[in-house]
């Protein structure tokens, strides 16, 4: 019972904290954000106590609605989605705290809006972390591309309404056409969407290129998963405020994407199935392809933002790859990736943001010697780059070991050689950044400014402590991780 | 009294009330005249429905007389579905037209306008639940010529040619309609549905009844705007006033097509129509470039009732599309869809009558920054937008989700796939009015105009909503909707 009522909690907590963002309003600003911190720790304790109650090895099924027969909106719990539920639900009172030093630092518009659409994502991704199905997945996923667009275009810029209308085209196209496509084909297959251990093909005889043809579509058509060619959308969207770049852009709605890719490889397909059929073959070359292309794409962005972007895509593709190599121990790198990653790019995130509220800077030769004015901003962000290319002690090391160890047991050279390139790719990209700031000398004569707001710096501080805590202690995550049914 | 009286009265009080109108012509007190049948009509419509799921067929006897000698009115599931599809529409719009209406149509027409409303509200009565073609054929005309005059009652000049246009175009469409029927009299000698059914088997290959049912599909195609003969429908649309609008484009084009239903399956029978003359694939081929063409023409608008006109040409293009199908939940997903669209676009019109009442305006570029003093409005907009599109927990997807089903079922998956294409236009040329409505500032207004901009009045918002509730109810609890659906569907394929 109090299960079921946690369970509920999940998606009512952060709408029922819009509700009240909204009627506080701009005239209690203060009152408003303090909704939006309150809701963040209320959501987060709900998803602890879920947590909790998970070694009790029964798994509640809370139907909310059944609009077709057999086809419900349905919520559970299982760990993959506890620990997406668990990241997000955490980095929002994270976020939360930052957004009141970025909003009211750079004396943003629409801000009552801005914490109102926030938290209806956050809720959105709450459904995608806690499906049932792939039906009930599908529908959240759909409710965070439309939540996040009045974020995207947040400016009301000709620019910011060109970002949105990529953003939606992306996302709405790729989800509509290709992945409704093949939930309704799967659903006319084997007659359920449930997400079920060894997946809903398994006794089935479905062909192989079939069975290609769907998964397919599933991969291309989850587009949040930014997989090369659907990755534009990504770069686009960094018109956004940065919290959106840092919460949505790097953690929800791009967790939300790999998530459901893993998601569906395991449960909905099935690993046996996928290596017995080599109907995912083709998506270690996709994933490999869009982490080196990215990377070398990422190389190229003068802007900070878009360098952070490219490089998520191609962070992404490691998520998917570390998956379609289809060993038990790759899928748990690709659960502790999704985990790694999202400390690690917040962080970055955070102090790009914490760099534009403090200096108006946006690219990235403009910041030489800046870590002499901004010291916590700039360890912090060495802290995340460190743990983008997989260096002790950070969590992205974590991951990167397990994925190695998974495509040795499974042979895949091909998989090696995109991680060993791809690091030395990471590093080139962002060495140089943090090498800069430190060790070169600043342009400008005078010096103005110094560190950003202190709720910025507190919440950065907080994420580059949570990226090297996971690496000095990983037994909760690997215990949690391990519990996924491969 | 038994319900099967209320079959007649569902047809004869508007009909009575409708001259009555002409001689009370106070406007506010017509209005609540005209309330009053549309909601009692709206009850009597419910009534009817349950009685129907419960004890299968309502059969009456006008005056007494038996079929085939007297007129018979004759009630299954499809046509109770239907009955009630336009009897809720017509109370939630009239509901709705108080203030729409003294603000779309000059003062002293007002009362014309309620009078033919009445009429058409009968004519449309009469076609749902009449049992005799030639009965049909009378009520078609009825409904068709006070649409024409309500069209015309719009203030733009061009009200008058789109409404000549449309009378052109409808008066073709009926003198097909009764070449038709001519030929099935001449053949069978008998005009009730029941008996044709039943006669006209045993003279399928004769040249004559093919050529009846080419000109009744013809002819009754013209009047429901399948392409390519909805010339007359944008025009019609954008110029009348937006409650005709949103009630001719929920109702009219919905008992239109249930009369096709009717021909293709009642009279000349599913196997004699798809699997002789293969008059599916005509459709098939229609209704996907109604798709396509209807909303690419509807991205290119500048005229926001003018972009929802075109998209209801695409939207009778699903309709058909799941009808051509030809199978259970292809025809389920057609019929479903007559509901699911009329609540949709019925809320998508209405929307265009607040924003006009204030704004005076619908063009594109008249709209700039609407949501700012009209959220509510734009908030409903934006829900029955969302439904259109078949976003989830909304009735559209409902649609979207059987039809795709149907086609996947008979293995053709590009059709899946262009279906979904389709819905992908319908995003853009919704979300071109959500970014200029919501997110663009407008322009420096003239003090006197900015007074006037509020929130459409309450009239106005609260059945406006109650659509929009409808939208998301019926998408997340579809038992009603989908089982009379299938049910119809099942006995239309003869399965029941």
């Amino acid at each position: 019972m109090t299960e079921e009522l946690l369970l509920l909690s999940v998606i009512v907590l952060p709408v029922a904290g819009a509700l009240f963002i909204a009627l506080a309003g701009e005239r209690h600003r203060n009152l408003r954000e303090g909704i939006t911190l309150l809701t963040a720790t209320l959501l987060f304790i709900a998803v602890v106590l879920l947590y909790q109650g998970l070694d009790n090895g029964i798994h509640t099924v809370v139907e909310i609605v059944e609009p077709m027969a057999g086809l419900s909106l349905a919520l559970t719990v299982e760990p993959l989605g506890l620990l997406f539920g668990l990241i997000c639900s955490f980095l929002w009172i994270i976020t939360s705290i930052y957004s009141i030093g970025y909003m009211r630092g750079n004396q943003e518009q629409h801000q009552t809006r801005f914490y109102v659409c926030f938290a209806l994502a956050i809720a959105a991704s709450m459904g995608v972390a806690f499906s049932a199905n792939m039906f009930s997945l599908f529908i959240f996923y759909e409710f965070i591309t439309l939540t996040t667009y009045p974020l995207v275009t947040h400016s009301g810029t000709e620019e910011a309404k060109r970002a949105g209308r990529v953003y939606l085209g992306y996302l709405l196209g790729t989800s509509i056409c290709l992945q409704l496509l093949a939930i309704i084909w799967t659903w006319t297959l084997t007659g359920t969407l449930d997400f079920t251990e060894g997946g809903v093909f398994a006794d089935s005889d479905i062909p192989a290129g079939l069975l290609t043809v769907l998964y397919m579509l599933y991969v291309f058509g989850v587009g949040k998963a930014a997989l090369m060619p659907f990755h534009k959308w990504l770069p686009a969207a960094m018109v956004a405020p940065t919290p959106v770049s840092a919460l949505l852009h790097a953690v929800a709605v791009v967790k939300a994407g790999v998530f459901t890719v893993v998601k569906l490889t395991v449960y909905l397909f099935g690993i046996d199935e996928l290596v017995s059929s080599g109907a995912a073959d083709w998506l270690l070359y996709v994933a490999g392809a869009t982490i080196l292309i990215a990377s070398v794409i990422a190389l190229r962005q003068d802007n900070l933002k878009a360098r952070l972007a490219y490089s998520t895509v191609s962070q992404l593709s490691y998520v998917i790859m570390a998956t379609v190599i289809l060993a038990p121990i790759s899928v748990f790198a690709a659960a502790i990736h999704i985990a790694a990653h999202a400390f690690g790019k917040i962080t970055l995130f955070f102090a790009a943001g914490s760099i534009y509220t403090a200096t108006h800077k946006t690219e990235i030769s403009q910041l030489d010697g800046i870590g002499k004015q901004m010291p916590w901003t700039m360890t912090a962000f060495a802290i995340g780059s460190l743990s983008m290319i997989g260096v002790p002690p950070t969590a992205g090391f974590l991951s990167k070991w397990y994925m190695f160890q998974g495509a040795f047991a499974m042979e895949s050279w091909v998989a090696i050689c995109v991680i060993i390139i791809s690091t030395l790719l990471n590093a080139a990209y962002f060495l140089p950044i943090v090498y800069a700031a430190f060790f070169r000398e600043a342009k400008e004569e005078k010096v103005t400014h110094g560190e950003a707001p202190f709720a910025i710096v507190l919440a950065l501080t907080l994420t580059a402590l949570g990226t090297v805590l996971l690496f000095i202690m990983p037994e909760r995550l690997l215990s949690l991780v391990q519990l996924i049914k491969v | 009294m038994s319900t099967s009286h209320l079959l007649i009265l569902q047809v004869v009080i508007p009909l009575i009330v409708a001259p009555l109108c002409i001689l009370i012509r106070k406007q506010s007190l017509v209005w609540y005249v005209v309330l009053a049948v549309s909601w009692g009509t709206l009850y009597s419509a419910y009534r009817l429905l349950i009685r129907v799921l419960a004890d299968g067929e309502i059969v009456y006897f006008l005056g007494g007389w038996a079929a085939p000698w007297g007129i018979e009115y004759r009630l299954d599931i499809l046509n109770a579905f239907v009955l009630m599809i336009v009897a809720s529409i017509g109370a939630i719009v009239i509901t709705f037209a108080k203030c729409s209406i003294i603000k779309e149509v000059s003062e002293d027409r007002v009362y014309l306008f309620y009078t033919a409303y009445l009429l058409n509200l009968t004519g449309l009565y009469g076609v749902v639940v009449t049992g005799d073609v030639f009965n049909l054929f009378v009520f078609i005309e009825i409904s068709s010529l006070s649409s024409y005059a309500m069209i015309s009652l719009g203030r733009e000049r061009q009200a008058l040619m789109a409404a000549y246009r449309y009378l052109i175009l409808g008066t073709i469409g009926a003198t097909f309609f009764l070449i038709g029927i001519g030929f099935l009299y001449a053949m069978t000698g008998t005009l009730n549905i029941a008996d044709l059914r039943v006669r006209i088997p045993d003279l399928e290959n004769t040249r004559t009844i093919i050529t009846a049912l080419a000109f009744l599909t013809v002819g009754i195609s013209l009047k429901f705007a399948l392409f390519p003969l909805h010339g007359w429908l944008p025009n019609a649309y954008t110029y009348a006033p937006s409650v005709v609008s949103a009630f001719l484009a929920s109702t009219t084009t919905k008992v239109f097509i249930y009369v096709l239903l009717r021909i293709l399956f009642t009279i000349f029978g599913a196997t004699f129509v798809f699997d002789v003359l293969t008059l599916d694939r005509i459709f098939l081929v229609s209704a996907l470039l109604a798709i396509f063409s209807g909303s690419i023409a509807a991205i290119y608008q500048t005229n926001v009732k003018r972009m929802l006109a075109w998209s209801s040409i695409a939207q009778i293009g699903y309709m058909i599309l799941g009808i051509s199908l030809v199978s259970v939940t292809g025809l389920l997903a057609g019929i479903v869809h007559l509901f699911n669209h009329a609540i949709m676009k019925a809320a998508l019109f209405m929307c265009m009558g607040c924003i006009f009442y204030r704004f005076n305006s619908v063009k594109l570029e008249d709209l700039k920054g609407v949501g700012r003093y009209m959220p509510w409005t734009m908030a409903a907009f934006i829900i029955a937008g969302l439904s259109l599109i078949g976003i989830p927990l909304t009735v559209g997807f409902i649609s979207k989700w059987y039809l795709i089903m149907a086609a996947l079922e008979r293995d053709w998956w590009w059709l899946a796939f262009a279906i979904l294409a389709g819905s992908l236009l319908a995003v853009v040329y919704i979300w071109r009015v959500v970014e200029v409505t919501c997110f663009q500032t407008a322009a420096d207004q003239p003090e006197d105009k900015k007074i006037r901009m509020k929130e459409a009045p309450l009239s106005m918002l609260i059945p406006l909503w109650i659509l929009i509730i409808a939208n998301i109810y019926f998408g997340v609890n579809t038992e009603l909707t989908v089982d009379v659906a299938r049910q119809s569907a099942e006995w239309l394929l003869g399965m029941k």
